[in-house]
């Protein structure tokens, strides 16, 4: 096998590993602050994407205003859901949330393929980031470069958002106990919705970055999400950088097994998850409570 | 599930009630069996077969979210396996409709035994999560092993005679013979819950430090129970795949999984009859709006969220509240 192949589905796993960490990101943030399982979103994922194609096909909005947008418009459509739906079932048992959000990812997939149909569609590169890098044992193209490098941002404005910032001290303190900070005179439902629509809008910022790489269609973040879950029990709940590691280092391992058992490429993750959990039930990085 | 929701629809097993409420079930199985077999002269019997397969399935998912609180996400897959096994084995091996049944659900219970050995360790959301990327898993192994046939599936799947004499072409034997290992498979779940295994699992699901504390091996019990929920959810998939001569990736796929959910969820979680009341209302839904040229799975999404948002209870579970009955 040539070294060019081995590094480019690195480069590959590499940057899935990122739009996993993207959105087991936004997954643990709403796990925390909900309580909810939101299985809905690979949808928002998939809404980044359509929204950022949208916006260059009807209103002549080019990427990096979309990279902008895309995700406050994810943002405040999670916050809506968040206000009207999810709302409801926070007095309930956990697995009302996730089927609720089950119920809202069918439709709003359903919809999109009432209204696309399934077929994908492409979105170029935009000019500035077009090209490639000659690092002498391959060719790195300059998006793909791009992908990990502003995925990694993301992941860490996130992070230090909720760990250094005093919005983040908050938002903390609600997910450890949300009646003594009601009782501080937080406002603790509205950081719910903040909450939520933060989440949601990195699943979004990730699907502008998968735009120009994978073909935008509805039922792209239907296959995603599941993989995610894994990444996420391999992962073990409750470690922002955990997440984030094991997220790289599982989409690593899919790359290296494209090239080395390419049939089993996309099961290695779901192998992984079940040998993890025969040895580490918690997770790599879970406690186990 | 919640406390509150399970007591108002649990079934009639409180003991002081024992005696009165095996009466009225006996009563009710009277008028159940009565409605399966005039059934097929009221409706399309190949209709009917659908729906007492996918009824069966979805009884075998509420008895492990039912008596154990365990949510599975996965269950497609056993359904599914067990069709490809089931079909293969009738199309490949020649074995005839009953051998290929156990055939089938051995198969589903085989790999109900694996999943469920890493998955009833945890617990709630995790849990969920995990047999449905374990149920994905399965998905991509149809994909790409050699005799499920990746996107072509298994057709012209030979169905057979029952007991080497009455032909399954004809499609009221085929009716009959589903429903038998319908009322076979049903009535064994029933069982089931109401045995003591079956109260354990209860006091499991409602208190597990506490059954813990009295000495039970817990995760043994959820794995037992894990089990046969995967091999009823097999027998449904096996009878399914020999009956309509076919078994395909959607057998598989997440959206069945999440479909036997939506049966259970609308017919009312916990209840008896309230999977197949489910399953025949999600199937006939179905029917009905794969001619409208409406979008179904959005369609299904909005009952999803407005089942979950205004009735929990279910079609059966709400019944059983309005008339008070505990």
């Amino acid at each position: 096998m040539s070294m060019q192949a081995l590094f480019g589905q690195l480069l590959v796993g590499l940057i899935n590993g990122s739009f996993y960490a993207m959105l087991s990101l936004g997954l643990a943030i709403i796990f925390g602050l909900l309580g909810i399982t939101n299985i809905a979103q690979g949808a928002f994922y998939m809404l980044g994407g359509f929204t950022t194609w949208m916006l260059f096909r009807w209103a002549g909005i080019g990427y990096f205003w979309a990279l902008l947008l895309v995700p406050v418009i994810v943002g405040l459509v999670g916050a809506a859901i968040e206000k009207t739906l999810l709302r409801r079932v926070y007095n309930l048992d956990h697995m009302y949330g996730l089927l609720l959000t089950f119920g809202i990812m069918m439709f709003i997939q359903g919809m999109f393929v009432y209204f696309f149909a399934t077929a994908g569609r492409p979105y170029a590169v935009p000019p500035e980031l077009g090209g490639a890098y000659n690092l002498g044992f391959m060719f790195l193209p300059k998006y793909r470069g791009w992908v990990v490098l502003a995925s990694v941002v993301f992941c860490f404005a996130t992070w230090f958002a909720i760990e250094k910032t005093s919005l983040g001290r908050t938002l903390r303190a609600a997910t450890e106990n949300p009646t003594l900070t009601r009782a501080f005179g937080v406002n603790v439902p509205g950081l719910m919705t903040v909450g939520f629509g933060i989440g949601v809008a990195l699943a979004g910022a990730a699907g502008v970055l998968a735009a120009p790489i994978y073909p935008v269609s509805p039922l792209m973040g239907a296959d995603l999400i599941i993989v995610v879950f894994a990444v996420v029990v391999v992962g073990g709940m409750g470690s922002i950088l955990g997440s984030i590691v094991t997220s790289m280092m599982l989409g690593l391992l899919e790359g290296l097994t494209k090239v080395v058992y390419p049939q089993g490429s996309n099961m290695v993750i779901f192998v992984i998850m079940f040998v993890v959990l025969l040895i580490r039930p918690a997770g790599l990085f879970g406690r186990e409570r | 599930m919640s406390q509150e929701t399970l007591q108002a629809t649990s079934p009639v097993t409180a003991p002081g009630l024992k005696s009165a409420g095996r009466d009225l079930t006996l009563v009710w199985y009277g008028l159940g069996i009565a409605a399966l077999l005039a059934a097929p002269f009221f409706f399309y019997p190949i209709f009917l077969v659908k729906v007492l397969c996918f009824a069966l399935f979805a009884c075998a998912f509420n008895l492990l979210l039912g008596s154990c609180g365990l949510l599975s996400f996965g269950h497609a897959a056993f359904f599914g396996a067990a069709g490809y096994v089931a079909g293969h084995a009738a199309k490949e091996w020649g074995l005839p409709f009953e051998a290929a049944l156990v055939c089938g659900t051995a198969a589903a219970a085989a790999v109900g035994l694996l999943f469920g050995y890493v998955s009833v360790r945890r617990q709630g959301l995790q849990f969920a999560m995990i047999t449905l990327a374990l149920a994905q898993l399965v998905y991509f192994l149809a994909l790409q092993l050699p005799f499920t046939h990746a996107e072509d599936g298994l057709s012209a799947i030979p169905r057979g005679k029952v007991l080497g004499t009455f032909d399954l072409d004809n499609i009221f034997v085929l009716y009959y013979a589903t429903a038998v290992v319908f009322l076979i498979g049903f009535v064994a779940m029933h069982r089931m819950t109401n045995s003591t295994f079956g109260q354990l699992l209860k006091a499991i699901r409602d208190n597990e430090p506490r059954a813990i504390s009295l000495g039970y091996e817990v995760h043994r019990y959820k794995l037992m129970a894990f089990v046969l929920s995967a091999t009823m959810a097999g027998l449904a998939g096996s009878t399914k795949a020999i009956a309509f001569k076919i078994v395909a990736l959607t057998d598989v796929h997440w959206s069945t999984s999440g479909s036997v959910i939506l049966m259970t969820l609308l017919g009312g979680l916990g209840t008896l009859f309230g999977p197949v009341v489910g399953a025949a209302v999600v199937v006939s839904m179905e029917d009905y709006l794969a001619d409208s040229g409406l979008p179904i799975n959005a369609v299904i999404g909005a009952i999803f969220i407005l089942c979950i948002l205004l009735f929990r209870r279910g079609i059966v579970g709400e019944i059983q509240h309005r008339f008070g009955k505990r």
